[in-house]
């Protein structure tokens, strides 16, 4: 078992940086999720913690051994780690027990002691009896879970996940994830998961970093993520929190500060060193909105969508005065707003964004 | 900003363990022997050829550059290799292309059988070729005076032309582009044409917009090989050229090699240099070509579901079959009649009937037994050395791609690039005199031939490695690498099985192509270390034509045994090892 330390590592693919000043430190036994749109960063920064890529700066370490420096790389073979990979990887000219077990193979372990673990491996995952099989010949959970158990059979001190559920379908991505936090909770290994679905990071990760066109936006756990925010980009993120532009008109005092949005006094939530300034951002949550009576007080808003989801709608829609702005909510039964007429809502609270600071 | 935010232990605490070891030291040595390897089989000779014709005998002199462009006959020779060398690849290319399609996507009967008899030719050594079809079309054909429409002795073979030179390149190489684009289709995942099905395309705009640029790196790669074999054969331009008066650059060679002696050394090594060229800048646009887009193919997945032709199928098995009947089974019949007549016009009959042929080049012919021998020897070690010798290799030529490997890979290609008899002149010219240091003599042995075939035929070997490389997800690699397999481990668990089926179908390629080899060895071999393909010659060229067909017969069959034989091995083999087979 190890902990991970990404010290301050940046990469550079001629002009282009992909990875610019990146430092995450990951304790040992952790699960941390690794989320962010396509082209953030995220699969580079795996890529480079697994040994195949070099770092163009910073330092990589593993279990308290470095195993990246610019000047120095210890090949993928030499640092113990395990991965799951998005395609499966699965050797085709294998059989099911030949792909477990290789890894065992190449550190000359006995045979009898191969078969054990193999065995010991496959009834982890719920495959006893599937050794013969060729990966050809399994579904695509099965040849997951073959992955899996290929990773776990060498008790690696770090597993990366590079979006092992991509190519499953739903029903067994739940299915999929059960099983990942299962491992996690048995083996204690430390996870780095790569994924660009907050679901799946929020369900299974003690922390979650949020990477942006090679930078880490946040780093925090799910709940902190979703509450507190520390810039745009991650609150707009994150279950699609909506921005709202606001004044700050008292200082922070116990958590929370008085803000002016769209014309409507607010309490709301904000780090203990607030104080009063303009053109500040608003995250607000769909739940922190509610639509209210038309005589009651009220931002006067016009109704654009409305979908019923199942006892509930989402309900889309803009303040008359700023239809720039995007606002949505939900609506339980019974669903009373319909798409095109004016109505009113009122925002309970929110969390001010901090100010956006240079990097020290 | 994101420096603050991971909470990063005080750097203090961090210092680089002297346990990062230097890089991986069996890698370097594999790459170290690959490398020599390709030095002494390519560009050593490539550089001594080079001298000769800069420097000959140490000195600078152009003489040999500015007597070869002034050379009138130089310019027709050029033109005539790029007419045939095009010619036979469109053919090549548009046979090899359709038939597999046909083949592979619909439903027609009997395919494992015309697998097997449409890639026969390529397995035939070139001058067999046009001795079978030159027996079959011409005035002395024992088959068609058997049908009394032989013309009158004397008369004018129509192959002895450039037409007939393009139809045979085409009917030799069509199976190569053949093989390519049939293990390409092998390859498509069914879903990609259902997918276009689904979308609402018909058959035919599938095939057009869905497998047919799929097929593009196959057919490119196969094109460019098809047209480098062209411009460099020598068999069939020779057989049918030559009485026409119309010479391409390899027989061009020859001829001044065969009046001249050495003395003609510079000039045939600059007519060679202008061959090569002519080979790279095919080379070198395919690979431009199939850099342009990406087809790699990344899922695994069931074949594609065969097309049903329905009432058409019977009409198209027919015409597949007919096809089988024009290019293998008439010129392969005329040679078999040839070897069995007792002398040159003789006409077939049962009292003319004989097998003296066969008992004179088996029993009584020193010569020809040896040259059984030795040629088998010859190509079962080049084939196994170059399949050793292509997986690293490819490995680093598609994998690892940095600058010196693409020198790697163009430096492969040139020894085949090169007519066969460029290559030998450069063996001859290296080994005349012994290896020095070691005082090795190879000049005039067994060895000088096998050296030649090994730089010459790596690269049919390397080719169909590198394409598969292409067509490998790389994640497989890297997952066996974080399994913590080192580099010679993956190799021979990992990369080697996995490339296995083209690498070792190329390796079959070679040992078809060197059996009955004739270009190199006709210029290298001394007595004791004839060649199949020498002992052929020598017969055709002292108007013993029986003899040579009796040979050229018995070399088709043996050649058709071990492709029957190795069909049987098939079941121990991963899928796609034999390209004949279904």
């Amino acid at each position: 078992m190890a902990g991970l330390t990404i010290d301050r590592v940046s990469k550079r693919f001629g002009d282009y940086e992909a990875l610019s000043n990146v430092s995450i430190n990951v304790a040992d036994g952790e699960f941390l999720a690794v989320l962010g749109p396509s082209g953030c960063g995220k699969t580079t920064l795996l890529r480079m913690v697994a040994g195949f890529e070099k770092v163009t700066d910073g330092r990589i370490i593993i279990g308290g051994e470095t195993m990246s420096t610019p000047e120095r790389n210890l090949p993928p073979e030499k640092r113990r780690v395990g991965i799951v990979f998005q395609n499966y990887a699965l050797w085709p000219h294998m059989t099911v027990a030949e792909n477990v077990g290789y890894s065992l193979k190449v550190a000359k372990v006995s045979r009898a002691e191969r078969d054990r673990r193999v065995a010991e491996a496959l009834s982890l995952v719920n495959l006893t009896g599937y050794g013969d099989r060729r990966p050809a010949n399994l579904s695509g959970g099965q040849r997951q879970r073959v992955a899996l158990a290929r990773c776990l059979v060498s008790a690696p001190s770090l597993v990366l996940f590079d979006e092992p559920l991509a190519n499953l379908d739903v029903h067994l991505r739940a299915a999929m994830e059960d099983e990942f936090a299962d491992f996690h909770k048995r083996t204690g290994t430390t996870i780095v998961y790569i994924t660009h679905d907050q679901a799946e990071a929020m369900a299974l990760a003690d922390r979650i970093a949020v990477m942006d066109e090679g930078r880490l936006a946040q780093l925090a756990p799910p709940r902190e993520l979703y509450r507190e925010p520390a810039n745009e980009m991650v609150a707009s993120f994150i279950s699609q929190g909506i921005i709202l532009p606001a004044d700050v008109l008292t200082a922070a005092e116990a958590g929370h500060c008085r803000v002016r949005v769209l014309g409507h006094e607010v309490l709301v939530r904000c780090r203990p060193d607030e104080s009063p300034r303009a053109a500040a951002k608003l995250c607000c949550r769909s739940p922190e909105l509610e639509a209210v009576g038309p005589s009651e007080d009220g931002i006067p808003v016009a109704i654009k969508r409305v979908v019923y989801q199942g006892g509930r709608a989402r309900v889309e829609l803009s303040p008359v005065e700023r239809p720039d702005l995007n606002l949505h909510l939900e609506q339980a039964d019974p669903v009373t707003l319909v798409a095109g007429v004016e109505a009113r809502v009122r925002i309970r609270t929110g969390w001010l964004i901090p100010e956006a600071r240079n990097a020290p | 900003m994101a420096g603050s935010i991971g909470g990063v232990r005080n750097s203090s605490d961090l210092v680089i363990p002297a346990s990062i070891k230097r890089g991986f030291p069996s890698e370097w040595v594999l790459t170290g022997l690959v490398v020599a390897i390709v030095v002494i089989l390519s560009i050593l000779p490539m550089l001594r050829l080079v001298q000769e014709i800069i420097a000959p005998g140490g000195r600078l002199s152009i003489a040999a550059v500015e007597a070869g462009l002034s050379n009138p006959a130089t310019w027709t020779a050029t033109w005539h290799s790029l007419v045939v060398g095009f010619g036979g690849t469109a053919l090549a290319v548009l046979f090899g292309t359709a038939v597999p399609i046909l083949i592979s996507l619909t439903d027609v009967r009997g395919r494992s059988a015309f697998v097997l008899c449409f890639v026969t030719p390529l397995m035939i050594a070139p001058q067999v070729t046009a001795l079978a079809w030159l027996q079959l079309f011409g005035p002395a054909s024992p088959l068609l005076k058997l049908l009394g429409i032989a013309p009158p002795l004397g008369s004018r073979n129509p192959l002895y032309s450039a037409q007939g030179i393009i139809l045979l390149l085409g009917v030799q190489y069509g199976p190569l582009v053949f093989l390519m684009v049939r293990a390409g289709l092998r390859k498509l995942p069914r879903e990609l044409v259902e997918a276009g099905l689904a979308g609402g395309a018909s058959r035919w705009t599938v095939l057009r917009t869905i497998v047919l640029p799929l097929m593009t790196p196959s057919i490119i790669g196969a094109s460019a090989l098809v047209f480098v074999s062209c411009v460099g054969n020598f068999g069939i331009p020779a057989f049918l050229g030559i009485p026409a008066n119309y010479l391409v650059l390899p027989t061009l060679i020859y001829q001044r090699l065969a009046g001249a002696g050495p003395s003609a050394l510079a000039e045939v090594a600059f007519l060679s240099v202008l061959i090569g060229v002519i080979a790279m800048v095919g080379i070198v646009a395919q690979d431009i070509i199939s850099r342009r887009r990406d087809y790699r193919i990344a899922t695994t997945s069931l074949p594609v579901e065969p097309f049903e032709l329905g009432r058409y199928r019977v009409l198209v098995e027919a015409i597949m079959w007919l096809i089988i009947c024009a290019i293998l089974v008439l010129p392969m019949l005329g040679l078999f009649l040839t070897s069995l007549v007792p002398g040159y016009g003789i006409p077939l009959s049962f009292k003319t009937v004989t097998l003296s042929n066969y008992s004179f080049v088996l029993f009584d012919h020193a010569a020809a037994k040896s040259a059984f021998f030795n040629s088998s020897v010859l190509s079962v070690a080049a084939a196994v050395f170059a399949v050793l010798v292509a997986v690293p290799l490819g490995y680093f030529i598609a994998w690892r791609t940095s600058w010196w490997s693409k020198v790697l890979n163009l430096t492969v290609e040139l020894p085949y690039a090169l007519p066969g008899v460029v290559l030998a002149i450069a063996a001859l010219l290296m080994f005349l005199k012994p290896i020095p240091l070691i005082d090795l003599r190879i000049y005039n042995t067994v060895w000088i031939i096998l050296y030649a075939y090994l730089a010459r035929f790596m690269v049919l070997a390397l080719r169909p490695t590198v394409s598969g490389f292409h067509q490998i997800d790389r994640s497989l690699e890297e997952a066996a690498q974080v399994a913590g397999a080192g580099f010679v481990m993956r190799l021979r668990t990992i990369i080697f099985p996995m490339v296995a089926p083209v690498a070792v179908a190329g390796g079959l390629l070679i040992f078809m192509t060197a059996f009955s080899e004739l270009t190199v060895s006709a210029l290298l071999w001394a007595s004791g270390s004839e060649t199949i393909g020498v002992v052929i010659f020598s017969f055709e060229q002292g108007g013993d034509s029986s003899y040579a067909a009796a040979i050229s017969t018995m070399t088709v069959a043996l050649t058709l045994l071990l492709m029957l034989a190795s069909n049987f091995l098939a079941r121990h083999l991963p899928n796609g090892v034999l390209p004949w087979r279904d």
